[in-house]
């Protein structure tokens, strides 16, 4: 009987590793996810690459409480969101904003490749003149140099 | 024309060779406040009891330079910032706050009596909040508020001999205008 309880334990301790503790957890269910889905996307400043939700630390289970404590309020997502923006800055989210400081970072690969592509189609219509030879008016104003 | 065609890859990555070189040393955990040059957030914290210095608040920082320390007794880095913070109050007589984050009033009692109470007024904040509010990451931090109420500085991380030569001392001149 030993090897069972023993099993049983062990099955108890493989529950999926969630730094969220059950006391954290909203009575709400459509509260409590759109807690998670905001908590996914904060950045924990203490262990930099985590998600609040993601993290152990001390201050991200702060953190993960407040943005709770938002939503009872009556705050929308978004609200939440700049709620922590304004005390952290927008490094805290970890997917930046379109704005005039991250627009490069937005735009730097769509622009890449439209410029590549340019410049294939030019290098390829220089080449097609080069073989196409001269149009008749240029071989006109030759002739005439001539 | 050809030829700079040709040269562009090569400047492109002695440029980039230069941005890394000059970031290789740049620490990545320190992330730039968002509130310097904006008004300390709106708090209140309670004194810690039986301190015998008073808690503050928002309005408390306006008049005159405040030097803002966030501290505890269970941050082991602010054991060793303390002495210096006591330095720094003997030798500029500048108006020192503590924010107590997260603490037992014994053990904060126990840590001031031990090393020194330089702080004009200590504010409680149990839960972090008022942290939260002033955008702390790590204890300790230390703020410079000017008469205004404006935070002009932030430091994250304990204080060093260098750090208050070269940055606090700087920054605490300037706020005085």
């Amino acid at each position: 009987m030993t090897w069972l309880r023993a099993l049983l334990l062990a099955l108890c301790l493989a529950t999926p590793v969630v730094a969220l503790s059950p006391d954290e957890i909203l009575p709400d269910p459509v509260l409590e996810q759109r807690a998670r889905d905001i908590s996914a996307g904060l950045r924990c400043l203490v262990c930099q690459n985590q998600s609040i939700d993601d993290s152990d630390a001390d201050l991200a289970k702060d953190l993960r409480v407040l943005v709770r404590e938002r939503l009872v309020a009556g705050d929308s997502d978004e609200a939440v969101r700049q709620y922590l923006v304004d005390r952290y800055g927008e490094y805290v989210l970890l997917n930046p904003r379109v704005n005039s400081h991250t627009i490069l970072l937005w735009i730097a690969a769509p622009v890449l490749l439209l410029a590549g592509l340019g410049t294939l189609v030019v290098v390829g219509h220089r080449r097609r003149a080069v073989e196409a030879g001269l149009s008749a008016e240029e071989q006109a104003a030759l002739d005439e140099l001539r | 024309m050809r030829y700079l065609l040709f040269a562009l890859p090569l400047i492109a990555l002695v440029a980039l060779v230069a941005v890394f070189a000059f970031s290789i040393d740049r620490d990545p955990g320190l992330v730039r406040s968002v509130l310097i040059d904006k008004p300390a957030p709106v708090f209140a914290m309670q004194e810690v009891p039986e301190l015998g210095v008073p808690g503050f608040d928002t309005a408390s920082l306006k008049g005159e330079v405040t030097v803002v320390n966030v501290f505890a007794s269970w941050c082991i880095p602010c054991r060793d910032e303390h002495p210096l913070l006591v330095a720094l109050k003997e030798v500029t007589g500048v108006r020192l706050f503590g924010i107590n984050q997260a603490d037992a009033p014994e053990n904060a009692r126990a840590f001031l009596a031990e090393l020194g109470n330089p702080y004009d007024a200590v504010g409680t904040d149990r839960d972090r909040r008022v942290s939260i509010d002033w955008g702390v990451y790590g204890v300790p931090e230390t703020f410079v508020v000017d008469p205004q109420g404006i935070i002009t500085f932030k430091h994250v991380g304990p204080l060093t001999p260098d750090a208050i030569e070269t940055e606090l001392l700087p920054a605490i001149e300037k706020a005085r205008g």
